[in-house]
């Protein structure tokens, strides 16, 4: 049983991650997914992990959150793209195997796969 | 929803929908007395006697957004068609307990499915809890009297928080190290 025996490696992260952290949160990228019911029924689990597993495997940093239900069911699984200076993109009925070419054409190319955006939000500020 | 995992991880999003600070999810695969148990417990607002039996109902919700609210009564559904029931126990202002219990054999009992995945998704919930996990296995003895074998997984998310200084669980790096200690103690459990 691994009795948090990697906890070495825990501070080890936290020692990178308090020096980085400054930065990130000024020029970062966040990916949040749908987890209310209806996400989690929609497959929005699994969506996530797609996601993870695709920004470990390009190497890219970025924070993924999950959130409830924002009551649009019917388009889960959500995912909404956010980035400093760039309005929060939403993208509907986000399956793992769509994931790869979301990051692709997202976060390395800039582009926005326009044909599964639902949604845009300006930033306030 | 077709594993139990996923039912848990609903009723995980609602202690972050209640405030709660603290959550205590235990899961006992008792082999011997052919049950399995799943305990969620949590400290958020809670309910008046009234509101908790209400919750049960398809058609209650505390949203705004939309008039149905299914993850307690898929829940409870899931439980009672494999031998089993959900209750809710709770107090306004003290907290909310949920205990679901099934006949592990049950030919009809969902399998329990990616654990590991329902606590990453849930650690990675913004406004989520700390969260005291335990998942023990008492494998059946050979005849009656004690389990032939007890093992189990276990951890406290404010142990790991403490350790992280402040540096937030959805971090990309702490959250793959989540990701791998979370599958590997779930992997190793022997049933």
């Amino acid at each position: 049983m691994p009795k948090l025996k990697s906890l070495d490696d825990l501070k080890r992260i936290r020692e990178d991650a308090q020096q980085s952290l400054k930065t990130r949160l000024d020029t970062g990228t966040t990916i949040i997914v749908g987890m209310g019911t209806c996400g989690i029924a929609a497959g929005a689990r699994d969506t996530m992990h797609a996601i993870l597993a695709e920004l470990a495997k390009r190497n890219i940093d970025a924070h993924v959150t999950t959130v409830g239900c924002i009551g649009q069911c019917v388009k889960e699984p959500l995912v909404d793209i956010e980035q400093a200076g760039q309005p929060r993109i939403t993208y509907a009925n986000i399956r793992p195997d769509m994931v790869p070419q979301l990051i692709e054409e997202h976060l390395i190319n800039g582009r926005p796969v326009e044909e599964w955006v639902v949604g845009r939000m300006e930033k306030n500020s | 929803m077709l594993e139990l995992a996923l039912h848990v991880l609903d009723i995980l999003q609602n202690t972050a929908e209640a405030g709660a600070t603290r959550v205590r999810l235990t899961i006992v695969e008792d082999q011997g007395a052919d049950c399995l148990t799943i305990t969620v417990t949590d400290n958020g607002r809670g309910m008046d006697e009234q509101t908790a039996r209400r919750v049960l109902h398809p058609f209650y919700t505390t949203r705004t957004t939309r008039h149905v609210g299914l993850g307690l009564p898929l829940f409870a559904a899931a439980a009672e068609g494999a031998g089993g029931g959900l209750a809710i126990r709770s107090q306004p202002g003290k907290g909310t307990t949920v205990e679901t219990t099934f006949q592990l054999s049950h030919p009809d009992r969902q399998p329990l499915g990616d654990m590991a995945g329902t606590l990453l998704a849930f650690l990675l919930t913004g406004q989520a809890g700390d969260l005291e996990y335990q998942h023990r296995v008492l494998a059946k003895g050979a005849s009656a009297g004690p389990p032939a074998a007890e093992n189990q997984f276990m951890f406290d998310t404010a142990d790991i928080r403490a350790e992280l200084a402040g540096v937030p669980l959805n971090q990309p790096r702490v959250a793959q190290w989540l990701a791998e200690f979370l599958a590997e103690g779930e992997a190793e459990l022997i049933r």
